[in-house]
């Protein structure tokens, strides 16, 4: 059995606590306090307490899947991103946008708008800050 | 925020508006007890009474979408009685004398007819807050999302300049956010007008093309309201990425038909969303559990997430599937990184904001941007010393109140103002999937005031029909006191009772906010 603690951030609301997650055999099994975080000083509210717990939902997606009459089935990551590619190829820049998110990271955040603008030469992209 | 969550404590007054902090931001409500333990005189104006608002010494139950006229009433009373610091008006602003006309005609009797609270508590929140050595603002959605949203924020920031309060600790004005990195996908440049650290698409240009090597388009970009509206004519392949307009934006019957009618769409995500189920290809990514990274929060601190499980299945960390896209597409040299790491390596060298931070400079505590270099400590409190204007000075807008964009009329007689739950989180893909809040609650419901619901013969539980000019939902009654009268209220976290198929796409000229704070609705017995 293998057992550790993780220290990182509650993915909720923009507060940004600290957490500690409990890491069994490359699960998460829950969250522990984290004293010294100058936010909330080892105190999270409700959801952060059970952040972890759709972490293994069985119905994460896991492969990547496309649409076949109508129906998902799964395919492979080269087939979905030589097809996305193909598809991107063609559109005109200003017939293509971007959503990108307020729950992802600054990193991906950044390659995204910068895919856009370097790749698509588009700035048609946003995220739900208004939402 | 201008200001950070520690120093709040410091506040004699907290003057919170259009946010339910205690339900959305826990452990920032925690900053406000502790001030309210020491002292501290606590304002809360909201339509709905909120648990916020029940913690509060003064509560103002507003009419939704009139926080202009009130604000501009309490300054009214503010400048009337001399409340105001005039040292700092005089060498720290611009604007006073303007706004001083304005709010001229914003008597408390006048304000209140318009927000239909009493004009005496008007007058002593007038008083509360004016009369503070050091008063801080917090505002939410309940200031954001209406057709006039901008103006609601500079009313707030006037309130705050001819005060004095900004700048110092336990003062200030402080949006919270919703989501956890919104703050940071802003300062990403995840926005049609502005690359990384703000830099406007138009102006900054050059310097892009400079560092990424390529020509760049320089004119603006179209915004998610704008781009759900031209889907199937000019916008026909959109690419979304942990997202889900589907349940989140406003008139959804609209957004359906807007996806579908695309040529292509992929959505990235770690569940099978609402939106997804429309795709022509889902990507299956990591969860925040499952990569490296930072996030940003509402403070501005800067934060280091860590791996600490794999990704299900074949799923990938988002920037690892966009990477590999960009090496589909023959752009593989530009996007040549090996961890996220070397992203905000990047991100550093092109945002003033972040250039002197580094990962090991983060630890457990982050850093606060603007951060301008490796031995500066970072900048919890704003405009300390100066603006950020090329005057150094800060700016008072005078602003008229206006009207919502859509009002309640014959058909229609009520006001529907939308909002969060405690158990829940947006659109609910993530805590829906959490055993323990969906024990505590996992359906939809319509707050109604008692006497409203006498009139309409409506009882608890009963199930009533809400309908906008949009859509209708049918959902079940909750009789309670807490709302005001001819105001409704729904959560907007679950799919099934879509209080989205009912709001107001109408949005904000300036910032393109939906208002989803108010819209004209009617309710019916089923
Ligand atoms: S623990 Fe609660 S207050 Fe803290 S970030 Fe998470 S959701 Fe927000």
């Amino acid at each position: 059995m293998s057992f550790k603690i993780v220290h990182t951030i509650c993915p909720y609301c923009g507060t940004g606590c600290g957490i500690n997650l409990v890491v069994k055999d490359d699960k998460v099994v829950g969250t522990y306090p984290l004293k010294r975080h100058p936010i909330n000083e080892g105190k999270v509210c409700i959801k952060g307490n059970y952040c972890y717990e759709f972490i293994h939902r069985e119905d994460r997606l896991k492969k990547p899947l496309i649409k076949k009459n109508g129906q998902f089935v799964e395919t492979t990551w080269d087939k979905a991103l030589s097809l996305i590619a193909e598809k991107l190829k063609e559109h005109n820049p200003e017939e293509i946008g971007f959503f990108s998110s307020a729950r992802c990271t600054n990193e991906d955040n950044y390659i995204l708008q910068k895919f856009a603008r370097v790749i698509l030469k588009t700035n048609n992209i946003d995220h739900c800050a208004r939402l | 925020m201008t200001n950070s969550i520690e120093d709040i404590e410091d506040a004699d007054c907290i003057l919170i508006i259009g946010s339910n902090t205690f339900e959305q931001h826990p452990l920032i409500a925690r900053r406000v007890v502790k001030a309210k333990d020491k002292g501290a005189k606590i304002i809360v104006i909201d339509p709905r009474k909120t648990m916020t608002a029940k913690q509060a010494d003064l509560y103002l139950q507003i009419v939704p979408g009139t926080n202009v006229a009130l604000i501009n009433a309490m300054m009214h009373v503010i400048i009337k009685e001399g409340l105001i610091d005039e040292e700092f008006i005089k060498n720290r602003t611009k604007g006073f004398e303007e706004l001083k006309k304005v709010v001229e005609k914003y008597t408390p009797e006048y304000a209140s007819k318009i927000c239909k609270v009493d004009k005496d508590l008007i007058v002593e929140a007038a008083r509360v807050y004016g009369s503070a050595k050091r008063a801080s603002i917090l505002y939410c959605m309940g200031v954001t999302q209406f057709t006039h949203g901008v103006d609601n924020v500079k009313s707030c920031c006037n309130l705050a300049l001819i005060t004095g309060n900004i700048g110092k600790r336990g003062t200030g004005v402080n949006p919270l956010r919703g989501q956890n990195n919104v703050q940071g996908a802003c300062d990403m440049g995840a926005l049609p007008d502005v690359f990384p650290g703000y830099q406007k698409v138009n102006v900054a240009y050059e310097k892009f093309e400079e560092i990424w090597g390529v020509e760049l388009n320089h004119e603006m970009g179209l915004t998610i309201p704008e781009m759900i509206k031209k889907a199937g004519k000019e916008i026909k392949f959109l690419y979304i990425m942990g997202e889900n307009p589907m349940v989140s934006d406003p008139d959804i019957k609209h957004v359906e038909k807007a996806l579908k009618s695309l040529d292509f769409l992929v959505v990235q995500d770690i569940f099978l969303t609402e939106t997804a189920e429309l795709a022509d290809i889902v990507l299956p990514a990591a969860c925040w559990a499952e990569k490296e990274g930072t996030f940003t929060n509402t403070e501005r601190r800067v934060q280091l997430i860590r791996k600490a499980v794999n990704p299900p299945g074949e799923a990938l960390e988002d920037w690892v599937i966009i990477k590999k896209l960009a090496e589909k597409l023959d752009y593989g040299d530009k996007f040549n990184y090996k961890s996220p790491k070397d992203i905000f390596e990047e991100i550093r060298k092109v945002t003033p904001q972040y250039a002197g931070i580094t990962y090991e400079r983060l630890g457990v505590d982050g850093i606060h941007w603007p951060c301008p270099n490796e031995t500066h400590p970072g900048t919890p409190i704003l405009h300390v010393e100066k603006f950020l204007t090329q005057d150094d000075l800060g700016r008072i807008f005078p602003i008229e109140y206006k009207n919502p964009a859509e009002l309640p009329d014959d058909e229609y007689p009520f006001i529907l103002t939308t909002g969060r739950i405690i158990f829940h989180y947006h659109t609910g893909t993530m805590t829906r999937r959490s055993k323990h809040m969906i024990n505590e609650i996992n359906d939809g419901f319509v707050e109604i005031n008692p006497k409203d619901a006498k009139k309409l013969g409506i009882k608890n539980n009963d199930l009533v029909k809400v309908s906008s000019r949009r859509g209708g939902v049918a959902v079940k009654a909750k009789i309670t006191e807490n709302i005001k009268e001819g105001v409704v209220f729904m959560p907007f976290h679950f799919a099934e009772t879509a209080a989205n198929l009912l709001t107001n796409p109408a949005i904000d000229p300036y910032c393109k906010i939906p208002e989803f704070k108010v819209c004209a609705v009617k309710i019916e017995k089923l």
